[in-house]
């Protein structure tokens, strides 16, 4: 498997705070790996610094053997990454359709609109309403698919189902492996680990804005006391 | 003669002219005003200064180069914009993310630096500029100017496009977004610093050319913007800060309304709109067509 994502001695700072101290990890092409850990481990700081959101980094962040760190994020999204926000960022003074419409085409080969309506039938329902009149699953599904359009190969996902209902975490599992089988690569950020375990191939755990450990997704049953160590739960 | 509510209808209806004039370029100022708050976050006090820019790059276009009003009505809008992404690129760049109150005082600054500069070259007398389509027509009821029937369309058509562009197109979606999150719009893949820069330009490129609209009515003078640009910070209270349409349809309301009152009760027509943005300060803070944020 081709490796898409390195990532080396990553630190990064918010102002004057060091938040991650040397984050190495990396994503091979069509996978979908996870980063877990507890609230404040690092892991929503290390999707930024990579999308180069968080502009005060050192190390290293390779992408297709390109170098992200000292690139803006306009630059990064360029070359193919999409990034999706934990607070899912939906416009309200745009609709639907226009949340849907936003991010510009990076590359060829993005999903058509209507691919996109197809898997998220509600949102073709709601394509006129104001983007924040969606419900919290609706709102994620419109953040998930308006980054699907763009043609990105590389998604980054934090907390995709943070404060959805089971059934709506189930859609998303479904809507992440069928991701997958389309040829996204995806990088999720996740503290539900139930959930990770149900789509991903593969797991690094964070702690003190460092991976300190890694796990296969058949690894994870035989480690279940570990994680449940690492994580608090 | 027949009178309208004891007032000639002359008067009434050259009045309401009249109102339609100033609301044509309060819409427009005041419309230049809300996209750069919009998407700067800074209340740009230059505004006056950059309209009196336009007027006398139209004079000058004329004067110097012979260049009539058409082509002053095309070139003064982008000297002036050009001259505003130089401001941005030096100056505003660094204001962003501190408080609107340095915004404010440094666009009032260099407005008094602009005014200062063209007073010392020019006096303070004013310039006469030519009427581009002088004559007009009689309606009946009252005569309609030529030049200034077109100020009022020019202006409508302005500030319709304008709204268009923000509210129903692809790039508009780009400023609006860029307005609520521009850290999310900017890791799609938008150089948002760059649309910053341009969007300034636009703006001040507005002033500039309601300053060209201006040349041919109103003397062009140095002081020409300052004396406009109080009565518009007052529309754009009104309205609602950031409000693209609230600001147009107020900006032509307030204009007619100034000059209703020149007709009825002519004592208090410069008073109006300051009693009128005081009310609406204490029903509504953001304003009529504004939200709070």
């Amino acid at each position: 498997m081709r490796e898409l994502l390195k990532v080396e001695n990553l630190e990064a700072y918010y102002g004057e705070s060091h938040i991650l101290h040397g984050v190495g990890f990396s994503v091979g092409e069509g996978e979908v790996v996870t980063l877990l850990g507890r609230n404040g481990a690092g892991k929503t700081t290390t999707l930024k610094s990579i999308m180069g959101i968080v502009e005060k980094r050192k190390g290293s962040v390779r992408f297709e053997d390109r170098e992200l760190v000292g690139l803006r994020s306009n630059a990064v999204a360029r070359l193919g990454i999409a990034f999706c926000p934990e607070e899912r960022g939906i416009f309200s003074s745009l609709n639907v359709e226009e949340n849907l419409l936003l991010p510009p085409e990076v590359r060829p080969g993005g999903m058509r609109v209507e691919e996109i309506y197809e898997i998220f039938p509600n949102l073709k329902e709601r394509r006129r309403s104001q983007g924040t009149k969606l419900s919290g699953g609706e709102q994620q599904m419109l953040a998930i698919g308006r980054i699907l359009r763009t043609g990105a190969t590389l998604l980054l996902l934090d907390e995709p189902t943070e404060g959805l209902a089971p059934v709506i975490v189930q859609k998303i599992g479904e809507v992440i492996r069928a991701l997958k089988s389309r040829g996204f690569t995806v990088l999720l950020v996740e503290q539900n680990f139930r959930f990770a375990a149900t789509v991903a191939d593969r797991h690094y755990v964070m702690e003190d804005g460092r991976v300190v450990d890694q796990f296969r997704a058949d690894e994870l049953q035989s480690n279940m006391d570990k994680l449940h160590d690492y994580l608090g739960v | 003669m027949f009178e309208l509510l004891g007032v000639p209808p002359q008067a009434l209806f050259g009045q309401l002219l009249l109102g339609l004039i100033n609301g044509a370029f309060y819409a427009m100022l005041s419309l230049g005003l809300a996209v750069i708050f919009g998407m700067l976050n800074v209340i740009n006090f230059t505004h006056g200064a950059q309209y009196m820019m336009g007027a006398f790059c139209a004079w000058m276009l004329l004067k110097f180069l012979g260049l009539n009003y058409w082509f002053a009505l095309i070139l003064a809008p982008i000297i002036i914009g050009a001259f505003g992404i130089l401001l941005e690129r030096l100056f505003l760049r660094r204001l962003y993310n501190l408080d609107h109150l340095y915004g404010l005082l440094l666009t009032f600054g260099l407005s008094l630096i602009i005014e200062g500069v063209f007073r010392n070259q020019f006096g303070s007398t004013g310039q006469p500029y030519d009427n581009p389509l002088p004559g007009g027509q009689n309606l009946g009821f009252m005569f309609l100017p030529y030049y200034r029937a077109w100020v009022v369309v020019a202006s409508l058509l302005v500030c319709l496009a304008t709204w268009f562009v923000i509210e129903r197109t692809r790039l508009g979606a780009y400023l609006r977004a860029a307005t609520e999150n521009p850290t999310l719009v900017q890791a799609f893949g938008i150089n948002v610093p760059r649309m910053i820069m341009l969007t300034y330009g636009f703006g001040v490129g507005l002033a500039g050319l309601a300053g060209v609209l201006a040349a041919p009515i109103y003397q062009v003078s140095p002081l020409m913007g300052s004396n406009l640009i109080i009565i518009v910070f007052a529309v754009v209270v009104i309205g609602g800060m950031g409000s693209i349409l609230g600001s147009v349809i107020t900006g032509f309301t307030l204009g007619v309304v100034e000059g209703l009152t020149k007709v009825f009760y002519p004592e208090a027509s410069s008073t109006v709109i300051f009693v009128i943005m005081a009310i609406v300060l204490l029903v509504r803070p953001a304003g009529l067509f504004g939200q709070t944020r």
